[in-house]
């Protein structure tokens, strides 16, 4: 009954995993079997520092998008969640139409966002009689995309704070109110310490969105001029015009030991603490 | 971590605060300001859809002759039959319906099975498999696509199964890595959830002679019905929202489902926005139902799922 679950992800994602890192330490066109692989030590990792244009960019766009979602994204969706939370009428209604993006695919939400950016007929350019390439201008593209992006990523902060901020003991928040502590002396003094687990998940979530952030560019422009990213720089080296395996690996390893390093100490963490396992 | 449960469990059951009528009014400027405020959020947050139901409303004729941001002369549902042919969109909602329906019954039937084993009787391992399923769940898709793509090119599949003879570009291959990927994060929270149910309810069958089978399907999976809906929408949502897996294990575009075929999509609509913005509205509409009419499952599973990531 376990052996079924636990062999396919192993089989599956862990296998490969391992494989990543057994493959960068190779160089493979992808064509026969995997003994056509041969080694060439950390060949593929001294090009990709020192002889791949696109690496460096790429790492700075995964950081830029984590800093915004971090930095811009995040405290939105947590003032959102805070200003839900208070009982209003209507608290349905916004939180149905600011969570509706989350349902969305980010591949979907490119397509979407066309309507607006594209230069001739998308409605921003012409709402404010503008002329610029949202999309094809290689110095702001990234930017447009953060926006669509972070149409989405909010929501699904706002969603999980909301939870949060519900979980808060409400007799804690009157004893300060009580004591005349104002609104937002109650958010800083009483609400937001005791939302430390919540603040983890959505530090957690924003980081592996960051890093797996791939179907909005590859839709906007195939993450091409502007919009690389490492995700993107892994599969060009698989479905693109030149398949390195062993080269593509070599990235798809860095991603691996950032994203570990994330996961490994949360879940850790997160396990550990469960005292019924 | 201990919270995950009761979080499931807790769904606006906060007391509604007594409010005192004159401090209800003394409010008042303060409420409306809020209500502009989140009004306006939420009217800002509606206008991209809003705006792609009003161009896909749109005869093409007419934007090119106006442009977009103009009056209507007249409305129309004729994008929507044209992107339904020239996108060939029945074909790409059959590939998504005959990956992601088996795929989701598959994901639930295995997780609970592994959360049933794992939340019931105490192994060794138990810490560590968990670790080890949850783990895989919230690696990127991309750090383990390489070596996948080249085991499935190199997996021989009987020809009634893919045409093709391999595991890649074959229904079963994307449906295989969905669960895969995913009955580790339904594992985590199916477990939690089973740690709750009184042990004294499965002992006493044990008792009376019940098989662990049995334990399972006739006592613990019955009372699991909470999580498992809220479980089902969510993972619905996600795999239809797929657009990596297909994308790279779909060598052949017209098997793709829905989502991955918007990279093909793209290029047959082109220039015509009033099609894209039909098509955008047709391929949204699933999950929004499910999203509208599931509301309460959907964001549980979400908080609680996001309590552990």
């Amino acid at each position: 009954m376990l052996g079924i679950p636990a062999a396919l992800s192993i089989l599956l994602v862990w296998v490969p995993a391992f494989m990543s890192a057994a493959l960068s330490l190779t160089t493979w066109n992808g064509v026969g079997g995997f003994s056509a692989a041969e080694p060439v030590g950390a060949e593929n990792y001294r090009q990709i520092a020192t002889n791949y244009p696109p690496f460096w960019p790429a790492l700075q766009h995964n950081l830029i998008w984590l800093g915004s979602f971090l930095f811009i994204a995040t405290p939105i969706g947590l003032l959102l969640a805070v200003l839900l939370d208070k009982e209003i009428r209507g608290t349905r209604i916004y939180q149905t139409a600011i969570f509706l993006p989350v349902v969305l695919s980010l591949a979907l939400i490119g397509f979407i966002w066309q309507l607006l950016y594209s230069p001739e007929q998308g409605l921003i350019n012409n709402l404010f009689n503008a002329d610029v390439d949202w999309i094809g201008d290689s110095s702001i593209n990234l930017w447009s995309a953060m926006v669509a992006a972070s149409w989405r990523h909010v929501g699904y902060v706002m969603v999980i704070y909301l939870a949060g901020i519900k979980a808060v003991d409400p007799a804690l928040r009157e004893a300060a109110a009580m004591d005349g502590a104002n609104e937002l002396q109650v958010f800083r003094q009483v609400v937001f310490p005791s939302l430390r687990t919540t603040n983890v998940v959505v530090l957690v979530i924003t980081i592996i969105e960051s890093l797996r952030a791939f179907d909005l560019v590859y839709v906007l422009n195939h993450g091409r001029n502007g919009l690389e990213l490492l995700s993107v720089l892994i599969t060009e080296n698989i479905i693109g015009e030149a398949t390195r395996i062993g080269f593509g690996s070599a990235i798809a390893v860095i991603l691996l030991m950032v994203s570990l390093g994330v996961i490994i100490p949360y879940l850790a963490q997160a396990l550990r603490k469960d005292p019924t396992s | 971590m201990t919270s995950v449960v009761p979080e499931l469990l807790i769904e606006e059951q906060r007391p509604p605060a007594a409010v005192h009528p004159a401090r209800r009014r003394r409010l008042t400027f303060a409420r409306v300001c809020l209500h502009v405020v989140l009004a306006t959020t939420a009217l800002v947050w509606l206008l991209p859809l809003l705006w792609a139901v009003y161009t896909s409303l749109r005869p093409y004729a007419e934007t090119a002759r106006k442009g977009y941001v103009s009056w209507p002369d007249g409305l129309t549902l004729q994008n929507y039959s044209d992107a339904f042919t020239q996108g060939e969109l029945p074909r790409f909602f059959f590939n998504t319906l005959i990956i992601v329906v088996p795929a989701l019954l598959v994901t639930l039937l295995l997780s609970s099975m592994a959360a049933f084993v794992l939340s019931r009787f105490a192994f060794r391992f138990n810490l560590l498999i968990l670790l080890i399923l949850t783990a895989g769940n919230l690696l990127p898709p991309q750090v383990i696509i390489t070596p996948l793509f080249q085991i499935f090119r190199l997996v021989a599949l009987p020809t009634f199964m893919n045409s093709d003879g391999t595991l890649l570009n074959s229904y079963w291959g994307v449906f295989i890595v969905h669960v895969a990927f995913q009955v580790g994060f339904c594992t985590f929270v199916l477990s939690n959830y089973m740690k709750m149910i009184p042990h004294e309810l499965t002992d006493a069958a044990l008792v009376d002679g019940a098989s662990v089978w049995r334990q399972y399907f006739s006592i613990i999976l019955p009372l699991c019905r909470p999580p498992l809906a809220a479980l089902a929408t969510l993972q619905f949502t996600w795999m239809y929202n797929d657009f990596f897996w297909a994308l790279v294990l779909m060598v052949s575009g017209e098997k793709r489902p829905i989502t991955s075929a918007l990279d093909n999509l793209r290029g047959t609509f082109f220039t015509d926005n009033n099609l894209i913005a039909a098509a955008s509205v047709l391929i949204a509409l699933p999950t929004i139902a499910v999203y509208v009419f599931l509301q309460k499952h959907f964001v549980r599973g979400l908080t609680v799922g996001a309590t552990k990531g």
